[in-house]
């Protein structure tokens, strides 16, 4: 049994909780603008959000008449990465067909290639790409690395030479299609969470200061600490079930393996959602008004999807960026949420990530608890 | 001289969630050159969509308004001044808007300084004036161009009686140069020295005449009755002749009291107390007109044992922001039962006690003892004692009455049992049942405040705090407001009020008037008004004449 | 309401009136010029697609000398950060925790293997779940294998014969991802900035009252949007020419193209995402929902279907297609070209017709929901 003064503080945090649910919940256009783009989110950047190449928009120049060159072609033009779109019939061709963006890259093959080949040479095709989107460069040269090398291969066998030697063989763990979107939307799931959560908690006193609801507030016996953490749970509930729903999405829609455990990954997302809530709370008591609280949680959101390996990886960082990356909450629920999806994490990998998470929920919860208490005090 | 403006059948609806409603049905009048024309009526009559028609920026549905040539100005209840710019600033934005030249700019500035008498404030910024000094400089900013036509939408609600007075006196001189001036109210005394008034209610006009004539119709209908002195004993006879047959409002006025009968209905008697027939007044005959929807029923046992004697005990309360000292040595008591009232004008260091005795914000020295709790050691147990209602509607708007009921039991730490019972309690007393599930923001005043209270004292408070709980509020929905808070009091709650509202302070037990962090008066109304008012105006005259007083004795 | 008069009187009041509140709160100045810097800082260095000194565990069970070359190798690139584990289950273990990215086992036969053609002597493991990576990865050690092979093959004078592709990057030959990376995130940067700076302000007026009090004046509906475009466009435009500065002189980038067709650009791109701030404000007239829509349209999509990380081209049809409507799309193109390539009027051309075409939709759509009146 509880002593009566706890009993009564939980009864007014449950009290606070309620309604901070149900102010959200009654204001329609609040609840749409809470669940709806989210999703509308998930479902186009799943999409959107892909490093595999199909389709590229491919140009030819093939001034070699020989059938190798043809055959060599028709490998391009039967390959998913790559659309022949044109041939050139002349060099001075390329640079307008790259400047303009037409296409992505152009392949030119010598006059002298098949009788290269026949002869035993080395012959030599040319491979133009557009560097203005580099990871875009890099993938499709690795895709005609390919092309060329399985070709090769077997023009090899037909002449009886040994040509290309021992083989590398890869294989990819955890995803082996190597889809982009399973990597993704493990990721999405906890970035829509953090943009809502931080939204909602630190434009929410702001906007009851702008409403007069909180003066109202202040004058009930609610301790600074109950309407501390009825702020923040409120919008972590909220946060949390909608990270629920996107997950759910993920592996009904788009066939997300869930290999792990998912209680490790409520876990992770719960303590998440303690930092992130914190954050926004402390954001709610420094600012004054709905637009200083709009941009402030704008300037700690952005940077902390960038820093967090959603898109790209840490380790790819120079030190010192890297080195800010451990205060960033996100990276480390990343960790978790794509472990538990694709790997089966085991629970040591999770708990390394979650303390050092659960203690910038902690530090920052201690810091908002005190800023809060000296602004509402 | 021009025609002023007439309006003839005007219609407006707006269809919203709750279906479509009409807001002004068929109104016709004029507003007449050189005269003020009162527009009187509860919250919800369309008075302030009746006046954006009139401005133009709402299209009626029908019915024609003809505008005289010249300019029509407008300035809206909430009159948006930028308050981040200085005052100077706000004006010279709306000279520019208005298309003033340097030269006209000089003259036009000149005069409005030397009218509003914010020449001293010109680089103060708009947001640190007080009530009554942004009222009028909203008003400098509607009259950068002389108008034909002047709309003023409630102007003198937030605003201190001696700023009241002020903005009274700026818009007579207007009216003498020939201006035609709508001012609409909720405040039935103004509407008295208008020289014509239109009553509005539920979007039709129920009266367009002089005052006069409208007093007149309820000729007969006012009674005084004197009273003995005590305090407990006055509310209890003002509530058995609230409850005598063919009263339709009785209310408190020093130590008599004024009843409105039915037309034709027996004089009022009690056992011992004898009524004499009195002139009616303009309100007299608005309470006759809008009878009361129904008689407030009695609120009892609300209160627990709270001990007694005093429950409030201020000694040498002070706060300090920085330099500036806005609440200066304050020393008071109020006794169990007693509904005690905080008067002065905005930024006297009201709001500050209030705070204070709130634990909204420590004191900076000085004792405060609220409900037994020192407030230096225990604010948050002191809240737990008092009920507190706000000025503005302090409630979630999206939030239906009942939702809003049941957080305040729970954040008062009911358990989920005592909040039912109480929550139907309450709904049952302050007849709330119909509103039960709607969205409370769309509630017409009346029924806001009404909730507002009852979620005030579900937790049964010891000590009730309003702030200013009548503002701006129609005499129908006030009277009814504070026949409860009578009733309260009389079942031993304790009321602290904060006001600058005259009217209000007529119903407190004792008043401590605050000036300038310090306070200058302290007694009974009727002693207050005996001490300062030697002409017997009222209340208000001698409120003013303390200020007044004051301010001469230590000028700034 | 009239047309679209202006009335120079007028404007110049209203504009003064927004300068002065801009300069009462500093915030909308830190946002135009503050925090593009910051942002470019943080993300300059923190965005790159390049995988660079990723964590790798070598299990060599094999006592063959070819082993401890092929490693050599390995740790002679930049891309592999190799670690020697004692045998496979340990280096299974680290993947699992993340300690590596990739295995690459050297089997007991490796030396005997070797010397057969069309034999498998190598083998490697990556972890997938970063699939660009683990692409990359697997690319950069099929690279360093085929080298090893290379040199290996010259030094014993055995003939090999391949077909050699000879790769060029044009614009970007060090395929440096900063280079295609900073003009993308200077119009993402942008984006954010010009929707942060408008979607409040019209709401803001609606919200604290001050509309009504506007519509009693004869301003008329193209100054009021004229007086609420002006100051942020400027601040807007600050906030370019600070990123753009900062491009060139922290991030080294080069600038192939000519400063007009940038500011001519720059400002078409900014009058769209101004308009689309004031769109939400005048249509939501309350802050709240209007900064969640100003910032759910512009963050992610703005990151994510710009082309500024995600190539456009390999997206999902439909999604090709819904990313016409994010304008940072545009200038993300137009931005690439101008630093890297040039005045190329091919692309510059229809991109600047797109965002012409957005900016006078949004406005339009703006001017069309300001009404002069409370309906």
């Amino acid at each position: 049994m509880l002593p009566a003064s706890w009993t009564e503080s939980l009864r007014r945090i449950a009290a606070l909780i309620r309604r901070e649910l149900l102010t959200i919940w009654r204001d329609k256009r609040g609840r749409t603008i809470l669940i709806l783009p989210p999703i509308m989110q998930l479902f186009v950047f799943s999409y959107a959000a892909t490093f595999d190449l199909s389709n590229a928009p491919l140009a030819i120049l093939n001034e070699d008449a020989g059938l190798a060159s043809r055959e060599l072609v028709a490998r391009f033009s039967a390959s998913d990465a790559f659309k022949p779109m044109a041939r050139l019939t002349n060099g001075v061709e390329i640079k307008a067909i790259i400047e303009n963006g037409d296409a992505l890259a152009v392949l030119h093959i010598g006059p002298t290639f098949s009788r290269d080949l026949a002869s035993g040479k080395t012959p030599t095709i040319q491979f133009i790409v557009d560097g203005r989107q580099s990871n875009t460069a890099l993938i499709a040269m690795s895709y005609v690395n390919e092309i060329v090398g399985d070709f090769s291969r077997e023009q090899a066998a037909r002449y009886g030479r040994s040509m290309a030697g021992p083989q590398l063989v890869t294989r990819a763990w955890f995803n082996s299609n190597l889809e982009t979107r399973w990597f993704i939307i493990p990721g999405l799931v906890a970035t829509l969470t953090m943009v809502v959560a931080t939204l909602t908690t630190s434009m929410s006193v702001a906007r009851e200061r702008e409403l007069g609801t909180f003066e109202q507030l202040l004058v009930t016996p609610l301790r600074p600490w109950e309407l501390f953490v009825g702020k923040i749970v409120g919008p972590a509930i909220i946060a949390f079930t909608e990270g629920a729903l996107l997950a759910v999405l993920g592996i009904l829609i788009f066939h997300v393996p869930l290999r792990g455990d998912v209680a490790l990954m409520a876990l992770g997302l719960a303590v998440f959602m303690l930092s992130v809530t914190s954050v926004g709370l402390m954001i709610s008591t420094l600012t004054n008004t709905q637009q200083q609280a709009q941009i402030a949680s704008f300037c700690v959101v952005m940077p902390c999807i960038i820093l967090s390996g959603l898109t790209t990886p840490i380790e790819n960082m120079p030190g010192w960026v890297q080195a800010l990356t451990y205060l960033n909450p996100l990276r480390y629920v990343l960790v978790i949420n794509r472990g538990v999806f694709l790997q089966d994490i085991p629970a040591s990998v999770a708990f390394a990530n979650l303390w050092p998470m659960a203690l910038i929920g902690v530090v920052t919860a201690a810091m908002a608890m005190r800023l809060f208490r000296s602004r509402m005090a | 001289m021009s025609a002023g403006l007439t309006f003839e059948g005007l219609r407006k609806t707006f269809t919203g969630e709750a279906g479509t409603v009409t807001a002004v049905d068929g109104v016709s009048g004029v507003i007449a050159p050189g005269k003020i024309t009162g527009l009187v009526g509860p919250d919800a009559a369309g008075k302030t969509t009746l006046i954006r028609m009139l401005a133009g920026l709402l299209v009626p549905n029908a019915g024609t308004i003809t505008k005289p040539p010249g300019h029509v100005s407008y300035m809206p209840q909430k009159f948006g001044l930028y308050e981040d710019l200085t005052v100077e600033q706000n004006l010279v934005l709306y000279a520019d808007l208005h298309g003033l030249d340097q030269k006209a700019r000089k003259e036009t500035f000149a005069k409005l300084h030397g009218f509003t008498g914010l020449a001293p404030f010109t680089d103060r910024l708009a947001g640190k004036l007080s009530g009554g000094m942004k009222q009028k400089l909203g008003l400098a900013c509607t009259l950068v161009v002389t108008p034909e036509v002047l709309l003023l939408d409630e102007p003198s609600v937030g605003v201190d009686p001696v700023s009241r007075r002020e903005l009274w006196a700026m818009v007579q001189q207007l009216q003498n140069t020939g201006i035609a001036v709508l001012w609409s109210t909720a405040y039935l005394d103004e509407a008295e020295r208008c020289d014509h008034v239109m009553l509005l209610h539920e979007g039709t006009m129920l009266f367009d005449g002089a005052p006069k004539d409208f007093t007149a119709r309820s000729e007969g209908q006012t009674w005084r009755m004197a009273l003995p002195a005590k305090a407990a004993e006055k509310r209890e006879l003002q509530r058995a002749a609230a409850a005598l047959p063919g009263v339709i409002d009785s209310q408190i006025q020093g130590r008599a009291l004024r009843l409105v009968v039915e037309k034709d209905a027996p004089a009022p008697t009690l056992p011992g107390l004898t009524a004499e027939q009195i002139p009616p007044r303009l309100e007299d005959a608005y309470l006759a007109m809008l009878h009361p929807p129904h008689k407030p029923p009695p609120i009892v046992e609300h209160t627990e044992e709270v001990g007694s004697g005093e429950l409030i005990r201020v000694h040498d309360l002070t706060r300090k922001f920085g330099a500036f000292t806005a609440v200066d040595h304050l020393s008071f008591e109020v006794q169990r039962g007693e509904i005690f009232g905080l008067l002065g004008p905005n930024g006297a260091g009201k709001s500050t006690t209030f705070k204070m005795l709130c634990g909204l914000i420590p004191a900076s020295s000085g004792e405060a003892h609220v409900a037994g709790f020192d407030l230096r050691v225990a604010r948050a147990d002191a809240r737990g004692r008092l009920g507190y209602m706000a000025q503005k509607f302090a409630y979630v708007g999206y939030l239906s009455v009942e939702q809003n009921m049941r957080f305040a039991a729970g954040v008062y730490g009911l358990s989920k049992k005592e909040a039912n019972e109480r929550v139907e309690e309450a709904i049952d007393a302050f007849g709330l049942a119909p509103y039960r599930s709607s969205a409370c923001g769309l509630l017409p005043l009346g029924i806001k405040q009404r909730m507002a209270l009852a979620c005030a004292i579900l937790h049964r408070p010891a000590i009730l705090f309003l702030d200013e709980p009548t503002s701006g509020v129609d005499p129908v929905t006030r009277h009814e407001f504070w026949a409860r808070i009578n009733a309260m009091a009389d079942a031993g709650m304790t009321v602290l009020v904060t006001s600058h509202f005259i009217d209000e302070a007529e119903y407190c037990d004792r008043l401590a008037i605050i000036y300038r962090g310090k306070m200058i008066g302290l007694g009974s109304p009727e002693e207050i008004k005996a001490q300062h008012d030697k002409g017997g105006a009222g209340l208000e005259a001698a409120f003013i004449s303390l200020v007044e007083n004051y301010d001469r004795e230590h000028p700034q | 309401m009239t047309g679209p008069t202006v009335n120079m009187q007028r404007l110049r009041g209203f504009l003064r009136k927004e300068w002065l509140q801009i300069i009462r709160d500093p915030s909308s100045i830190v946002v135009a010029v503050i925090l593009p810097m910051v942002m470019l800082v943080l993300f300059g260095f923190g965005v790159s697609l390049d995988a660079k000194n990723q964590p790798a565990a070598i299990v060599i069970e094999t006592a063959a000398p070819e082993a401890q070359d092929f490693l050599a190798s390995l740790r002679a690139t930049p891309y592999v950060t190799p670690t020697i584990a004692p045998d496979r289950q340990t280096a299974i273990a680290w993947m699992r925790t993340g300690k590596v990215r990739a295995i690459v086992v050297l089997p007991e036969d490796f030396g005997a293997q070797l010397h057969r053609a069309n034999a498998a002597p190598i083998q490697v493991l990556v972890n997938g779940t970063d699939s660009n990576t683990a692409r990359l990865l697997a690319g950069y050690i099929q690279g360093i294998w085929a080298t090893w092979l290379q040199g290996k093959a010259q030094a014993e004078r055995t003939q090999v014969q391949t077909i050699a592709v000879q790769s060029r990057i044009w614009f970007n030959e060090a395929v440096d991802s900063h280079r295609s990376i900073i003009p993308g995130l200077i119009a993402v940067i942008m984006t954010l900035i010009g929707a942060l700076l408008t979607a409040l302000v019209i709401a803001r007026e609606w919200e604290r009252g001050t509309m009504e009090a506007l519509l009693t004046t004869p301003l008329t509906k193209t100054e009021l949007l004229l007086g609420k475009l002006l100051p942020y466009f400027a601040l807007g435009m600050g906030g370019m020419v600070v990123s753009t500065v900062f491009a060139l002189t922290v991030f080294g980038l080069p600038f192939a193209g000519s400063v007009w067709v940038l500011l001519l650009a720059s400002s078409l791109f900014m009058l769209v995402v101004l308009g689309f701030g004031l769109m939400a404000s005048t249509i939501t007239r309350n802050q709240f929902s209007a900064s969640i829509l100003a910032l759910t349209a512009t963050m992610l999509p703005g990151m994510l279907l710009s082309g500024f990380i995600f190539d456009i081209r390999s997206m999902n049809p439909v999604v090709q297609v819904i990313t016409h409507i994010v304008p940072a799309r545009y200038f993300v193109e137009i931005l690439k070209t101008l630093f890297l390539a040039g005045d190329i009027w091919p692309v510059i051309l229809p991109n600047m017709g797109a965002l012409a075409l957005m900016a006078t939709i949004l406005l339009t759509i703006t001017a069309r929901k300001t009404t002069r009146s409370l309906e």
